[in-house]
């Protein structure tokens, strides 16, 4: 079992409820404070997303916050160089999309990975029929690769991806690309109830999670939460790490009380 | 029943699997793939049953004027050194080759029970053609389209708002065609029970590049039997431009199992074959501009239509098969084909075709005496503001 899912397993089985915040590699200069803010807020691992020019499943404010990191200059390899020297105990996993590791080519980018101490990593646009490659790539490493379960995934599809799914797995909570939303809808528990018939992987939600009230609520049916674009939207409003932090804080209370 | 393959069946035939050699694929979001799943598995079922393919005949003919015509250039012909065969999609309702794709998949929506199309366009055309089926058809529109493409392609922007489809302004990027195509993808994710991606080029996931090549393949079953019933014999050489692919490809399909020559031309500065690049984007692995971290880089091109940093996966195979070979061609060299064409057959093409001629025109010796059947993907209407912006006073 890799370090991610042993991690987050032992923190799900104590009975405690997931908390990983995302942040934007090269969003701004000081991001690696960012990440040693949510650890202090008491995230259990941390989403750090390698920017990309078309980012299909974001909307309006990842893609800003990605703008912001490729204006700055940001490219993979500084994402993972800078992550080299962090000093962080909680698990890291990269989140960006294929053509990234792609030109890079997979193997070189999972070697860079284990070698910026990543645990884990989300391709969004590679379902499991087009995985075969990258799984090759990864082959004994110790980087999780994370599955996303769709709300409109069928019973056989859900089977599919949790099978290749390590570390945990990812659930939608909405049709629809990331963003912030008021309200957790009724797809979520459905779709949390769903995957956890199938395995005792931890199941995390994530899209529209925006306040601690709908991280609560996504929190309750399943083993814990992602939040994204409402940090990103603090951070790109001129927000300090410090200030993300205290909003992690806010939402680690609220699932602490689920 | 099966059929033994045929060496063309292994190039331009089914494909089962969504892959084209190493290109293809169906790299989207786990939301899409049972999206891509059904259209493949109604598409398949719709193509092999007779009243669906009557139907869709039956508007190719009565509705978009189908079989459109071959046109031998006499002038054109005389003037370059070699005998110049127009295919002529450009005399399709709606000015363009089109109108093909999108009638298939809008009866293609219409039995899968959806009520509503998306699309993206550059130039405009393809935008024009979904919301005029929508409009046949009685179904609910919305086409992205780039900001910087809403301002050179304003005539196009009125068509579809008059033939009562929504257009979306994409802001982001390089607020052209791939920006349209990323925004189209996000409202398919999240509108997907109801709505159909009416995708307008031979790219993105699988099925689409497949099924937009059989939906286009009327091109070149046509013009093949056109040029049999003129000449005898199949032309030296087939060419095309490519900005997704889908007008080269119909053509090429007609002629893959022949002796022409098929000669793909896109544009300078969205040369993705030229490039030779293999990248991943809007679903599928195929050549890419990229810068070398893997960033999308924005085309360059006079045309809207062709100002796209990607091409269709089975063109990327086609390049590195050897079977079809890929020319590109500066602006400059599309303005004066442009007016070539306009004041020696009397005919306006678009910018997009233009391209094709530029590349015959340059390559005049190389073809001399042969015969050329060039593929008039669509009218230059639509260009012509912009074209008299550049050019000023003629
Ligand atoms: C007339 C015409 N030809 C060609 C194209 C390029 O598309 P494709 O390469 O898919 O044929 C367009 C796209 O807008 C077009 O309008």
């Amino acid at each position: 079992m890799g370090t991610l899912e042993k991690h987050l397993r032992e923190r799900r089985d104590s009975g405690r409820k997931l908390l990983m915040p995302y942040v934007t590699g090269g969003i701004t200069d000081d991001w690696l404070d960012v990440i040693r803010a949510y650890e202090d807020a008491g995230a259990d691992g941390v989403e750090v997303n390698i920017p990309f020019s078309d980012p299909v499943m974001d909307g309006p404010t990842i893609q800003a916050a990605s703008d912001q990191a490729l204006r700055r200059g940001t490219t993979p390899r500084t994402v993972l160089s800078e992550l080299r020297g962090l000093d962080v105990s909680i698990p890291l996993i990269v989140m960006t999309y294929a053509n990234i590791p792609f030109r890079m080519g997979y193997r070189r980018f999972v070697e860079e990975c284990i070698q910026s101490g990543v645990h884990g990593a989300i391709i969004p646009d590679v379902p499991y029929e087009e995985m075969d490659a990258w799984e090759e790539a990864v082959g004994d490493a110790d980087l999780d690769t994370v599955m996303l379960a769709s709300p409109i995934s069928s019973d056989e599809r859900l089977a599919k991806l949790t099978a290749r799914s390590r570390g945990f797995v990812y659930g939608v909570n909405v049709l629809g690309v990331t963003g912030e939303r008021s309200e957790v809808g009724t797809w979520t528990a459905d779709l949390a109830g769903r995957v956890k018939q199938i395995t005792d992987l931890p199941v995390v939600m994530g899209f529209g999670i925006s306040s601690p009230e709908t991280a609560a609520a996504a929190a309750a049916p399943s083993d814990g939460v992602i939040v994204a674009s409402a940090i990103m939207r603090l951070l790109l409003d001129g927000g300090s790490a410090l200030e993300a932090g205290a909003f992690v804080a806010d939402l680690r209370r609220a699932i602490d009380g689920v | 029943m099966t059929t033994t393959p045929t060496a063309a069946d292994s190039i331009m035939g089914d494909v089962p699997d969504g892959r084209f050699g190493r290109f293809g694929g169906q790299f989207v979001p786990e939301t899409l793939v049972g999206a891509c799943q059904e259209v493949e598995h109604e598409f398949r079922a719709a193509w092999a049953d007779e009243a669906f393919r009557g139907r869709l005949d039956g508007l190719l003919r009565d509705y978009a004027g189908r079989p459109s015509p071959l046109t031998l250039c006499d002038r054109l012909s005389d003037e370059l050194g070699l005998r110049l065969l127009l295919k002529r999609e450009d005399l399709n309702h709606t000015g363009s080759h089109k109108i093909n794709n999108v009638l298939g998949q809008a009866l293609l929506a219409q039995r899968m029970g959806k009520k509503r199309l998306v699309a993206e366009t550059g130039a405009g055309q393809h935008g024009v053609a979904t919301a005029t089926a929508a409009a046949l058809l009685g179904l609910d529109c919305v086409v992205y389209m780039g900001a910087v493409d809403m301002e050179r392609q304003k005539l196009n922007v009125f068509r579809m708002r008059l033939l009562g489809a929504e257009v979306r302004s994409a802001e982001t990027g390089s607020r052209t065609l791939k920006d349209a195509v990323n925004e189209a993808m996000r409202d398919w994710v999240a509108t997907v029970e109801s709505t159909h991606y009416c995708l307008g080029s031979a790219m993105g996931p699988h099925p689409y590049p497949f099924m937009v090549r059989e939906l286009h393949r009327v091109i070149g079953t046509e013009a093949r039997e056109q040029c049999l019933a003129l000449d005898g014999r199949d032309p030296d050489v087939v060419t095309a431009c490519v900005g997704g692919g889908s007008n080269a490809i119909g053509i090429f399909s007609g002629f893959v199992d022949s002796d022409a020559d098929l000669v793909g031309v896109e544009p300078a500065g969205g040369a993705a074959v030229g490039r030779g690049v293999a990248g991943i984007v809007h679903g599928s692995t195929s050549f890419l501009l990229q810068d070398d971290h893997g960033q999308v880089q924005e085309a360059q091109s006079i045309s809207a239509g062709l100002d796209y940093p990607g091409v269709g996966p089975e063109h990327a195979h086609l390049a590195e098969l050897g079977r079809a070979r890929y020319e590109s061609v500066t602006d400059a060299e599309v303005l004066d084909a442009f007016q070539l064409l306009s004041r020696t057959e009397g005919i306006i093409p678009a910018l997009e075709p233009a391209h094709a001629l530029a590349w015959v025109s340059r390559a005049r010796e190389e073809l001399a005496g042969k015969t050329v059947l060039l593929n008039l993907s669509g009218r230059g209407d639509k260009d012509v503001a912009q074209v008299a912006e550049i050019l000023g006073e003629l």
